[in-house]
């Protein structure tokens, strides 16, 4: 009796291990997703973020090719993180613009100066309302806007050179 | 150049550790006295070079240095200075440097300090000390390197959460994990003492100062961090049973017992497997906790990001080294000689049951942090908050602190159940006397407050009671030191009832002179303006009171602030204390037709639950210099034996 | 009595402990535990009235309504296939906006309606590529 008792607090510790390995292995989906995936483009204009820049409304869309629409801070790092992949996608001859959440000007030329401007409009959203519209609960996100200014995907975090295959094979679709 | 030296400090450290670790296998398996003299200036100058790293990464942050990642990630430039260096350990790498920078500390202490107890089990000691620390070491350098650069460097940082931008994050997390880590000191001998089956009263009263010390830290973490939520959230409440929350307490319950089951084992050679096993389960909850919320297996207010690789990493260290203690506690205890035996009615059976009781209580706690997890993995949603946790161990806490009232006033060994009652007639006579009172006076108290506040009048007198008719100035400090700390739970216990009890709230939109009453005073507001700080801007609400009972009028000034980098918006609640309690003012929003929103609390008596908090650990303070320092005379009076 | 038999004694009684806060702490989990609900399995589920539960969702647009007191909410929560009227008396979280993510902590009334105690907004500042993710951590979700 006194024997298995003194084996009862492992016992007990590897039932804990087991839980807790099991939050482990099967980590949450945290990212929210959007509802507004394969709707309209909700309607919106933006003042511009930066002299010398156009700002952003709705009535861009919906002409000519497909976009993307690129939700970025200055004060969020992995947008600087994915700054080389815009500028990359940019060069392929890709329309991008943005929306520049709770920001500041200065801070968004500076951003801009550093990491490279491959944007051809940008937004100034100060109280985040167009970016809770597009249903983007975080930054960076991007939008694959189709040429009919249909939502026509969500990338949710920075873009990796990996996953310029799939904004490609997207933007292609949209067309 | 500062951080790379950190990182180099962080490398050598953990090679030290693996020494240390190699060392004592070979010491404890050969007779060769340079192995063991060895051991004790390792484990010295690995502290040494852990508390150099911190202070690089400390440096690092008060610089502002955005090549470094941790730094842009967590810090501003604009941030004032005390922030920029709290920000150091305001992040997951740097409180895990932290955390590894008091156990290196720790076990610098233990091997300077500790002289009185048996060279092997103190060896056996240090080498899990520097089992615990390698692990941590390799945590920090594969899987968190709180020194990465960030090529190219950042222009400016991502600022630290405003939440956390308070003088109470400067020192609130600092002063837990001494606690935490402190415990690992207790784990440590734990386990040197059953590798040499020295399980006995010299290893108790090594263990004791070390056991003393990381309570006193928790009890004062825990005090602050809750008067820190309290202010800071502005939520009017003082403890929410988050996941956080818990895993600080967890530890500090397992502590509490331990510290008792201690005495026991140090006074009477009694309880000898109990207290070991203890000695492992409090240094467990101090790292499950943390850990848990840490690796974001667990949701709460204080949310870390789900990081899977991270998360294995440390359930594999908590594995090994919990797994590995109690393996060793299930072959190693049954060969212990059995301590002795004392009497149903006795201090030792009264431990008994306030060991028993935290016991129940903790697993309580335990089981109910990670139920959520349980229910996840059966693919349903939940979570367990305060009701759970105070309907089931609010009643058992009442139970404790009666326990809590008698057990001092028994003997050691044997006593008799007569005796027990007549001392106890007076502390009874009054807690009844505070339950009618309360009941006629107060009604519609609520049951547990009532009783509550009835049981701490009792506890109250009954604490004081072991200095009945004692030669004051003779009592030794310790004593003094448990009356305090008892104290304390009594005063503790009736604020947390009285706030339970006799709260009163408003919720109201006010034009500018409209009087709202809430408790003995009358709030109106008399404007509403901008202001600014180092690195936010606010609207402050001006709130005239004016007490009713004629005394002079003062103001308060809540505010809500913007915080630019990252944006965000935090309330801050203006708070008047006064002898009665406490005035608690948070401003809201506007509502469109010209009016602000107002959140009133009158919170009678609420700072004794702090002001408890503060005796207990005062109480232990207490406690620990009187060991110590009886500790010391013994010393001498060997020594001195010794030569004669 | 025997050193064998007290610790054979306390060792019963140890175990003892740990099964009574295992029980105390399951049964009172049963009625306890706050469920966690997205306003379709409201639908498709039993309504738990009165039980503490969290209601998640977006909050529909053009549902926010304030009422004369100054202080009470109306708004509803949806998850794109169901509705659900709620019911808030006290200040809301800053990031509380239409469109924006919610959970609401409260209790549903018999009419179908939910009433809130607290609400908390959901919000995540920024994403984590999975390659940084080793070398920083997210500040995470403010709740307040």
């Amino acid at each position: 009796m006194t024997k298995f008792i003194l084996w009862l607090p492992l016992a007990l510790f590897a039932l804990l291990v087991a839980v807790v390995a099991s939050g482990v292995v099967q980590p949450k989906d945290t990212a929210i997703h959007s509802q507004m995936v394969d709707k309209t483009l909700p309607q919106f204009a933006l003042d511009p973020m930066v002299n010398g820049k156009p700002g952003l409304s709705s009535a861009d869309y919906g002409k000519g090719g497909p976009r993307l629409l690129n939700v970025f801070a200055s004060w969020c790092l992995p947008c600087i993180a994915e700054a080389p992949q815009l500028i990359a996608l940019e060069q392929r001859g890709v329309p991008i613009d943005a929306i520049a959440v709770r920001d500041d000007p200065a801070d968004v030329r500076k951003f801009l100066a550093r990491n490279g401007d491959p944007y051809a409009r940008i937004g100034d959203d100060a109280r985040a309302d167009v970016q809770l519209a597009l249903g983007s609960s975080g930054v960076p996100e991007t939008f694959v806007i189709g040429a009919d200014g249909h939502i026509v995907a969500q990338h949710i975090g920075a873009i990796r050179p990996e996953d310029i295959p799939e904004i490609m094979h997207l933007l292609e679709k949209a067309q | 150049m500062i951080a790379e030296a950190g990182l180099a400090a962080l490398w050598l450290a953990g090679a030290l550790a693996l020494l240390q670790l190699v060392l004592t296998i070979l010491a404890l398996a050969q007779d060769r006295p340079e192995l063991r003299a060895a051991i004790r200036p390792v484990a010295v100058v690995q502290g040494l070079l852990t508390a150099l790293a911190m202070l690089a990464l400390i440096l690092v942050f008060a610089r502002s240095d955005m090549s470094v990642l941790l730094v842009a990630e967590n810090s501003h430039s604009m941030k004032p200075f005390l922030y920029k260096v709290a920000g150091a350990w305001g992040n997951h790498e740097g409180s895990m440097l932290l955390w590894v920078t008091i156990l290196g500390i720790a076990g610098a202490a233990v091997a300077w300090f500790e002289r009185r107890l048996d060279e092997r089990t103190l060896i056996a000691t240090l080498g899990a000390q520097a089992a615990i620390a390698l692990g941590f070491f390799a945590f920090l350098l594969i899987a968190s390197n709180p020194f990465a650069r960030l090529d190219p460097p950042a222009a400016e940082g991502r600022g630290l959460n405003p939440l956390l931008q308070d003088p109470g994050l400067a020192f609130h997390p600092p002063t837990l994990y001494v606690g935490y880590v402190g415990l690992s000191v207790a784990f440590s001998f734990a386990v040197g003492a059953l590798i040499t089956r020295n399980v006995g009263p010299a290893f108790a009263r090594a263990v004791r100062p070390w056991i003393l010390g990381a309570w006193i830290f928790l009890t004062l973490g825990i005090t602050a961090g809750s008067y820190w939520a309290y202010y800071e959230l502005g939520w009017g409440g003082w403890w929410f049973w988050d996941p956080v929350e818990n895993a600080s307490l967890m530890p500090w319950l397992a502590a509490t017992a331990l510290l008792h089951s201690v005495s026991v084992l140090a006074t009477r050679d009694g309880l000898r497997a109990w207290t070991v096993m203890l000695a492992v389960v409090a240094f467990s909850m101090s790292m499950i906790g943390t850990f848990l919320v840490r690796s974001g297996v667990l949701t709460s207010v204080h949310s870390f990001a789900v990081d899977p690789a991270r998360g294995t990493f440390i359930l594999v260290l908590l594995a090994l080294y919990i797994g590995g203690a109690l393996a060793l506690f299930g072959a190693r205890i049954g060969t212990v000689r059995a301590g002795n035996t004392f009497d149903p009615v006795s201090r030792e059976a009264g431990l008994v049951v306030n060991n028993l009781l935290l016991s129940v209580i903790l697993g309580i706690v335990l089981i109910g942090t990670l139920y959520p997890l349980v229910a996840q993995a059966f693919g349903v949603k939940l979570s367990v908050g305060k009701p759970f946790f105070d309907e089931t161990v609010g009643p058992i806490a009442l139970v404790l602190m009666a326990a809590l009232a008698a057990g001092p006033l028994l003997r050691w060994r044997r006593d008799r159940l007569s005796a027990l009652r007549d001392r106890m007639t007076v502390p009874i006579a009054v807690a009844l006397l505070s339950v009618a009172g309360i009941a006629v006076f107060a009604r519609g108290a609520g049951v547990l407050p009532t009783l509550g506040l009835g049981l701490a009048a009792g506890l109250a007198v009954a604490s004081v009671a072991p200095l009945w008719r004692r030669a004051l100035r003779r009592t030794p400090l310790f004593t003094y030191g448990m009356v305090l700390a008892h104290l304390g739970v009594a005063v503790s216990v009736a604020g947390m009832a009285a706030e339970s009890a006799f709260t009163q709230e408003q919720l109201v939109a006010v034009h500018v002179g409209q009087p709202v009453d809430v408790g003995p005073f009358v709030v109106r507001l008399s404007g509403v303006r901008p202001t600014v700080g180092d690195n936010w801007s606010a609207i402050e609400g001006v709130l005239r009171v004016s007490p009713q009972d004629g005394g002079p009028d003062f103001t308060l000034r809540p505010q809500q602030r913007f915080f630019s980098a990252p944006p965000t918006v935090t309330s801050e609640a203006a708070i008047k204390t006064t002898l009665g309690g406490q005035l608690y003012t948070v401003l809201g929003e506007a509502d469109g037709t010209g009016r602000r929103q107002l959140r009133l609390w009158w919170k009678p008596f609420v700072t004794l639950i702090w002001l408890g908090g503060g005796m207990i650990a005062a109480g232990g303070a207490l406690s620990l210099i009187g060991r110590v320092r009886r500790e010391r005379k013994a010393a001498r009076r060997e020594e001195e034996m010794g030569w004669a | 009595m025997k050193a064998k038999h007290q610790r054979l004694a306390l060792a019963m009684l140890a175990v003892a402990a740990v099964i009574g806060a295992a029980v105390l702490a399951l049964s009172a989990l049963q009625d306890q535990a706050a469920f966690f609900y997205a306003p379709s399995d409201v639908k498709r589920d039993e309504i738990p009235v009165g039980r503490a539960v969290r209601l998640g969702g977006m909050v529909e647009k053009g549902s926010v309504v304030r009422q004369k007191d100054g202080v009470t909410v109306h708004f509803v929560v949806t998850d794109g296939k169901a509705e659900v009227p709620v019911r808030f008396t006290g200040v809301t979280p800053d990031l509380f906006r239409e469109g924006s993510g919610v959970v609401a902590e409260g209790r549903f009334e018999p009419d179908g309606g939910f009433v809130a105690d607290n609400l908390l907004a959901k919000h995540d500042e920024r994403y984590m590529p999975p390659q940084m993710a080793g070398t920083m951590h997210k500040t995470g979700t403010l709740k307040q």
